[in-house]
């Protein structure tokens, strides 16, 4: 197992190596600077070379990565163009927080939700409770949060002023942005719930539990729902690391300043160091999110886990 | 005879998009203490339907619509849910036809053992163990105590049935339905597994219907047989009687196409045709139309059952006094 995952944490490792070599010299092929081109001309010739200097940018394009990769080895991003003179990582490290909380919230709550939706509908198959269900699923999934987003922060926020409408003051601003986006969620993994639960339902193993006498919730608990996990598991990894890594429209319209916003105003930017810096703290979260999601196949499924070394 | 199992008239129908199909119709025998009942046929012609009536583990979209099930006085064919479930497992168990799926993947063989003994014998987690590990050696497999901490996957299909049984066995149960308990395993394993079967069945005296269509398995296990076709037994008689005297061509023509190890025979017997449709069944005979035999009166009307002994009885117009006589082929299989 300690193998495994050490195998893992190398491939780990490769990827965001390719990753930043990849981002680097696609910056270094993006149109413009971080600088204002008409305002950089007009600057003295040795003004100009200082600038360029302090950032590194006077060297040539190799030397620029070779530099940038051996300061991202040592955990360093560098410095943004924008705010100066702050450190990509401090930068982000400050609005991880909103996002992370809000993401958070929101994938326990929808994952809460959405299991027992989907249970739900499954087990009372073709009845009202499976279309009431299946029928929120598709109004979740086609209902745009940020039209969820107005509708929470008119009615709850303004008209019946229980939580705050939008910015980032105290606890309860988390709430309705971790509700506008956790109907996604439940629509998602409540369809995938459903459709899974059904499928198990069928296996023959489930009649094997029935014909032992077993109660209904036992074997629901004991062998129905344990097995349909197994694909919910597959597409939380993705669902986490969007949920956790700040979602843009979302923090834009509840003014949360989390990392969605900071990526987006460093594009506009061209702010190349925090670019990079987001891009890489994506990368590397998301291959995190991966690796946990096949250990934690692992803990669910027993054919996997021997599969990958003895546990 | 005392018997411990009475089905009478049962009717199974499902009911689905494109109308009611009667998967079972008029089925009756009863099983005697001890006794092992095959019940044989092809596919749909309803044996596996019958079984799962008995266990009331029917789908769903199936209802029974007919008869009884009688089991020591209880009715079980109306029984409420939650008594179902104390029969279930305790009284009369199951054994699936395919080890590789019947076992849940992501629990030990242990706790899938001791779930049985914890729900029906009110066991402790170190005594349902204790007996599991019984269990185990009972159906002949080795290293018990390291197996019962094992998954599925690690285990062999001989061995995945074997675990099985041990399940069905558990509770001592008084009736144990085998559906096709063999045909999913290969030819060495099943010798081995009918041979467990049968041994353990002179032990417990326990009563064994088993589901086939194979009648090698039958001439092994079995004392009596029920011959199933299109949802109805169309002839039934202990297993001599079966083999030996069959009276309906059916019977014959099944028996005809059991291949045969000792006989070079140039291409395999099948019965042409296919069976009828059973969302529109035939007023007569449904082997009318497959069999070489067929009158008029075989399209018309169903044949009653005409009693060869106490025991034997075959549903055919040719055993009817007006009907001529007609020999058995002997490409039927004189053994």
């Amino acid at each position: 197992m300690k193998r495994y995952i050490g195998i893992r944490i190398i491939y780990l490792l490769i990827t965001l190596f390719i990753i930043s070599t990849v981002t680097f010299f696609l910056m270094k092929a993006l149109p413009g600077t971080p600088f204002d081109e008409e305002k950089l001309a007009q600057l003295p010739q040795e003004q100009k070379q200082m600038i360029l200097t302090s950032y590194g940018l006077d060297k040539p394009v190799i030397t620029q990565y070779v530099n940038y990769i051996k300061n991202v080895a040592q955990g360093d991003l560098g410095t943004s163009f924008f705010y100066t003179g702050q450190k990509v990582t401090n930068i982000i490290s400050g609005r991880l927080f909103p996002s992370a909380l809000i993401g958070l919230q929101a994938v326990l709550l929808g994952l809460a939700i959405g299991m027992i939706l989907g249970i739900v509908a499954a087990y009372r198959h073709n009845t009202g409770w499976d279309y009431a269900t299946m029928i929120i699923a598709v109004l979740g999934v086609s209902i745009p949060n940020f039209v969820l987003a107005a509708l929470l922060q008119y009615y709850v926020g303004l008209k019946w002023g229980l939580l705050p409408v939008a910015f980032w003051e105290s606890y309860p601003s988390s709430i309705l942005p971790s509700i506008a986006l956790c109907v996604g969620v439940i629509a998602l993994i409540a369809r995938f719930v459903r459709t899974e639960m059904l499928e198990v339902l069928d296996q023959d193993y489930v009649m094997t539990a029935k014909a032992k006498g077993l109660g209904t919730i036992r074997i629901m608990f004991q062998h129905v729902i344990r097995n349909s996990l197994i694909s919910v598991i597959t597409i939380l990894g993705p669902i986490v690391v969007n949920l956790l890594t700040g979602s843009l429209v979302i923090e834009n319209i509840f003014g949360i300043p989390g990392i969605g916003s900071l990526f987006v105003d460093s594009i506009k930017m061209n702010d190349y160091s925090t670019i990079m810096g987001i891009t890489l703290f994506y990368s590397a979260f998301y291959v995190l999110v991966m690796l946990i999601v096949d250990l934690l196949y692992g803990l669910v499924d027993p054919r996997i886990r021997l599969a990958s070394g003895k546990g | 005879m005392n018997s411990l199992l009475e089905v009478k008239d049962l009717q199974v129908s499902f009911y689905t998009y494109a109308g009611e199909i009667q998967a079972v119709r008029d089925v009756s025998f009863s099983l005697g203490k001890g006794e092992t009942l095959a019940i044989v046929g092809e596919s749909g012609s309803g044996k596996s339907v019958t079984s799962k009536s008995i266990m009331r583990l029917l789908a769903k979209s199936a209802k029974i619509k007919n008869g009884s099930i009688r089991f020591e006085g209880k009715e079980l064919a109306s029984l409420p849910e939650k008594q179902m479930q104390g029969i279930r497992g305790k009284e009369i168990s199951m054994i699936f036809q395919d080890p590789m799926t019947s076992l849940n993947p992501t629990m030990t063989i242990g706790r899938q053992i001791t779930e049985v003994l914890r729900k029906h014998r009110n066991m402790g987690r170190d005594e349902a163990a204790k007996r599991a590990v019984e269990l185990l050696n009972q159906v002949g497999i080795p290293n018990p105590e390291k197996r019962l901490k094992q998954y599925p996957h690690q285990l062999s299909g001989g061995m995945r049935q074997r675990v099985v049984i041990a399940i069905a066995l558990a509770c001592n149960p008084k009736v144990i339905i085998a559906d096709e308990p063999t045909t999913a395993l290969d030819v060495t394993i099943q010798a081995q597994i009918l041979e467990l079967m049968n041994r353990l069945q002179q032990q417990m005296e326990t009563s064994i219907i088993l589901i086939t269509h194979d009648l090698g398995v039958v001439a092994h296990m079995a004392s009596r047989v029920a011959v199933m076709y299109a949802g109805k037994i169309v002839e039934t008689g202990t297993v001599d009687e079966i083999f030996y005297e069959p009276k309906h061509p059916y019977t014959w023509g099944l028996l005809a196409s059991m291949p045969k190890l000792h006989e070079k025979s140039e291409e395999l017997l099948a019965i042409p045709g296919t069976p009828p449709d059973l969302s529109d069944p035939p007023k007569g005979c449904p082997f009318a139309a497959r069999c070489p035999y067929t009158m008029e009166i075989c399209y018309e009307q169903m044949p009653s059952y005409t009693e060869h002994s106490g025991t034997h009885r075959a549903a055919c117009w040719l055993q009817d006094s007006r009907a001529p006589k007609v020999e058995r082929p002997l490409a039927g299989g004189e053994r």
